[in-house]
């Protein structure tokens, strides 16, 4: 808590000559005591730190979904070559093939990789958009075999239908196995759940950025100039936020195909302005602050006390509401997906999941995955907020 | 000490711990006071002395469990307040002892009539109907001297001024005849003239109601006049304790000596008449338009300042006096260019009051601006080399960074603070090193005019001494000229050397302090001397504004 002061005198004269530059650099990287404390207090929030972690670590793992759940080996060696597949789409004429990209799990193919080099293969053999074909499906009692979805194979005691030996084996090769079943296409759920969360994760997070920094920026202006300009903000905000976001959202998506970035935008158009009532709030009663007047007085721009010495302030609040925007931004794609409005077919999504489990109930799994995991995310950023919220609660930071 | 009275009050080694966190902090140490029936006894001390924590204590109105007690007991009629069941004590409370804080803008709830909250303490208390209850407050409101009390019962804190807030705090307070009133600096927050009124209130009504008062406070004027019995306080224990006569005339301890001694005292340095103008105001005018009706036409003016002229010269200081809503701090900010402002205000041979912001930049330098809240005039967020050098990184941009540093280390030595202390931040300093430090940001760009916007008034008295001292070694050193705006006229006096006294944006007086403090000319001055330096209040109707 004792920033930098230089007690001991046997250490002064060394350190004077350098304590400019070093205060300097130290200030960059210090916390100033207050966050400092904020800090402390966030980790006391057990539930709130483990939280935070055990979402960057996740968020951290999914960002590297192709090397986790992948139909492509990370590494390959065919005769001497060292080969990259993940990242580099070969042809299969290179194995003696003739399709424009290789398919890594065609018997034929694999084979003969694996006859003159070797392959590393990710943890899960499926990507969000490859259909497991060696999965020989179910039969039921009636001895009929049943197309997909198909259950986890730990949780189905149906026998499987007649198929090759070699399709057997390969379907039970441990990273092949559907851990959580497949759904209606024969894709791996687990593979769409890594791949959704990290779109839902994205998605929420730019979005929240760029709310953010609109939401905080018309927000300072109305505050910090008020009258005439914030009275205008005002009335265009409560017009602008009247108007009803998902009808809008089904007009545009019939007009556009709406992908990650339309989506993105049109949401991003309506959800800015839930930040700029606080931020405007802080600003206006900032503004009358005398160390406030005091800057006005030594001449500095308006630009620079809106920076400097008002948004430091604001910047509580702001924090206090972020992982609330973000939780609303992902509840809010999914809730898209769930509707079929969202991303374009075929992407991953918890939301088109929770769909699939809505339409085939027979297939429980699927419901059940993307509940989970939906709930689980939520969760995660709910314990993370209300940890964040009670850190910056002034009547706890400063009791 | 005479005994002829029962003891109402027995404090007994109270102390009183704060927990935040890991850290224990112990407000009160071992404090034991008495108080007798029907006698004023005043808890004095600077502030964090523990005064308030102490008299709190007796109310239980202590943040519990972040407080404890680790030791004492508070006997009341033979009964331990600290001991007793919440709900014995909530019987106690506006009943028997009862409160009057220092705020009266905030210990009013905003929202609820005067009639529904002096109705409360005996709605709760003692039952009463509706109609016994409006005959008892309008008694009561008569009682604490507010004038046609039938026409107040309906009206809301924001319609009644600071004066007649407090009267209605007393009301409440006295509304169930306690037998101990506790009155937390109930005149700290009030004008000099209302501070008259409402000690002699408080005078009048003990001699009729026969209640015990604890005095809470750190004026010793205040102490003078009201209490018998004193008991000083420092760091959470009690230093010197004895009749008030006693203590004034012969302190034994250095504590209370050093009180004592601590008022602002000396001269201005003398005034050259033959010194250069530095600023100068003919006319100045600060209207605000009162807008009505659906196309907002300005049918009348708030005149915050009308008319007021004013000549200040380099080394000199010009001392504005007035009560709150007197126009002096917005007559200070428009000559610091910082509000708008009608009529000639003319720096240094330069007619700035149609300057541009921009414009205005490269002179702010000259012209700076001290403020009366230590806690808030600096960011919590910067470091005070931030702080200090803010002014320079606009003002003088080629400066490089070991420059400013070597600058920073020298203005904070000019205000007489340790140089090594610019990398901390203002939450690590007192009020008076704030206000230092408030200070330096000031001076480090070499200012010629300077604007002192009660620079003293939130500080105690020995801190402001010293500020006073700081204040006119600056001048002399740097041959600077000051606006001094102030409704503490001690302070005025031991820096002024020319006065203006405002009331409602107009001048009502000015001349040189030494005619204003010996021979003021109109009666609002006198008044104002008066009510300032012997707490007497002056029943003319010069003054009451309330």
């Amino acid at each position: 808590m004792e920033p930098h002061v230089y007690r001991n005198s046997a250490n002064r004269n060394f350190y004077s000559a350098r304590s400019n530059f070093m205060s300097r650099l130290a200030r960059q990287f210090q916390l100033t005591p207050i966050s400092l404390r904020r800090w402390e207090n966030f980790k006391a929030n057990r539930r709130g730190y483990w939280s935070l972690w055990i979402f960057v670590v996740l968020f951290f793992l999914a960002l590297f979904a192709e090397l986790i759940a992948n139909n492509k080996p990370i590494v390959a060696s065919y005769k001497g070559e060292i080969l990259f597949p993940v990242l580099i789409d070969y042809p299969e004429e290179k194995f003696g093939g003739f399709l424009a990209v290789t398919d890594y799990k065609d018997p034929l193919i694999s084979e003969e990789i694996t006859a003159n080099g070797w392959m590393l293969w990710p943890l899960i053999r499926h990507s969000y958009s490859s259909s497991n074909n060696d999965y020989p499906r179910r039969q039921n009692q009636a001895g009929e075999c049943l197309g997909f979805p198909s259950p986890p194979p730990w949780a189905s005691n149906m026998a499987l239908c007649q198929s090759p030996a070699d399709q057997v084996a390969r379907y039970k090769t441990i990273g092949n196995r559907n851990w959580l079943g497949t759904d209606d296409q024969g894709r791996d759920v687990v593979a769409r759940i890594i791949y959704g969360f990290r779109i839902s994760v994205l998605f929420g997070l730019i979005l929240t950025v760029l709310a953010s920094i609109i939401g905080i920026a018309v927000g300072a202006i109305q505050g910090y100039f008020g009258g005439m300009t914030d009275l205008v903000g005002q009335r265009f905000l409560e017009i602008w936020s009247s108007m009803p976001y998902l009808y809008i959202l089904i007009i545009i998506s019939s007009i556009l195909i709406p992908g990650f970035w339309t989506l993105l935008f049109v949401m991003l158009a309506f959800s800015w302005t839930s930040l700029v009532g606080v931020v405007r709030a802080e600003f206006l009663r900032g503004r009358n602050f005398e160390y406030i007047r005091a800057a006005r007085a030594l001449g500095l721009s308006n630009t620079t006390i809106m920076f400097k010495h008002l948004l430091p302030n604001a910047m509580v609040a702001t924090l206090t509401y972020l992982p609330f925007q973000l939780t609303g931004a992902i509840t809010a794609l999914t809730a898209l997906d769930f509707l079929g409005l969202g991303m374009p077919p075929g992407s991953p999504s918890l939301g088109e999941l929770l769909k699939q489990g809505k339409d085939n109930l027979q297939a429980p799994w699927l419901g059940l995955a993307a509940f989970f995991s939906v709930a689980a995310l939520l969760s995660l950023l709910v314990f993370i907020g209300e940890a964040v919220r009670d850190a910056l609660d002034p009547r706890k930071t400063f009791e | 000490m005479s005994n002829t009275s029962r003891t109402l009050v027995q404090v007994r080694n109270l102390s009183v711990d704060f927990r935040a966190g890991q850290q224990v902090s112990h407000a009160v140490r071992k404090v034991s006071f008495s108080i007798k029936q029907s006698e004023t006894v005043a808890l004095v001390g600077e502030s964090g002395s523990g005064k308030t924590v102490s008299a709190q204590s007796i109310m239980r109105l202590l943040t519990y469990p972040a407080a404890s007690h680790p030791s004492g007991q508070i006997f009341f009629h033979g009964k331990d307040l600290l001991a007793l069941p919440e709900a014995e004590m909530r019987a106690i409370r506006g009943r028997r002892i009862s409160v009057v804080f220092q705020e009266p803008m905030t210990s009013l709830n905003p929202l609820h009539t005067i009639e529904k909250q002096v109705g409360e303490v005996l709605r709760i208390h003692r039952g009463l109907g509706t109609a016994a209850i409006r005959t008892h407050v309008l008694d009561l409101l008569t009682k604490v001297g507010i004038r046609e009390p039938e026409k107040r019962l309906n009206s809301y804190p924001h319609q009644l001024s600071g004066g007649q807030r407090q009267r209605v705090m007393i009301a409440i307070a006295l509304a169930n005849e306690p037998e101990l009133l506790i009155a937390d600096e109930p005149t700290t927050a009030l004008d000099v003239t209302i501070q008259a009124q409402i000690l002699e209130l408080l005078q009048d009504l003990q001699a009729e109601l026969g209640m015990a008062i604890l005095l809470i406070t750190h004026d010793l004027g205040i102490v003078r006049k009201m209490a018998s019995r004193v008991y000083v306080m420092k760091d959470g224990g009690v230093v010197e304790s004895g009749a008030t006569a006693d203590i004034f005339a012969n302190p034994q301890n250095a504590y209370t000596r050093h009180l004592l001694a601590a008022e602002p005292k000396g001269a201005p340095p003398q005034a050259d008449e033959s010194a250069p103008v530095v600023v100068e105001t003919e006319n100045l005018r600060i209207w605000f338009p009162i807008r009505r009706g659906f196309l907002k036409r300005t049918v009348d003016h708030v005149k915050a300042v009308d008319g007021v002229s004013l000549k200040l010269r380099a080394g000199q200081t010009l001392g504005i006096v007035g009560e709150s809503g007197s126009g002096k701090t917005t007559l200070g900010l428009a000559l610091l260019r910082l509000i708008q402002s009608e009529g000639p205000i003319v720096y240094a041979n330069n007619r700035i009051d149609r300057f541009a912001s921009r414009a205005m930049r490269p002179l702010r330098k000259n012209i700076q601006i001290v403020f009366q809240d230590p806690f808030g005039s600096l960011s919590p967020r910067l470091s005070v080399s931030q702080i200090i050098e803010e002014g320079l990184l606009i003002q003088k941009p080629h400066l490089t960074f070991e420059q400013r540093r070597q600058a920073v280390s020298k203005a904070l030595g000019d205000v007489e603070l340790d140089p090594d202390a610019q990398d901390r931040y203002p939450h690590e300093f007192s009020g008076g090193q704030r206000q230092r430090i408030a200070i330096a940001r000031a001076m480090i760009l070499e200012p010629q005019f300077v604007v002192l916007d009660e620079p003293t008034s939130a500080l105690d008295m020995s801190v402001q001494a010293q500020i006073v001292d700081l204040l006119r070694h600056l001048q002399r050193q740097r041959n600077l000229a000051y606006l001094f705006i102030s409704h503490d006229l001690k302070v005025v006096r031991a820096l002024s050397n020319y006065v203006i006294v405002m009331r409602n944006g107009k001048v009502m007086e000015e001349g040189t302090a030494e005619r204003i403090f010996n021979a003021p000319q109109t009666e609002y001055t006198k008044a104002l001397l008066s009510a300032a330096f012997d707490l007497r209040a002056t029943h003319a109707s010069s003054v009451i504004n309330d």
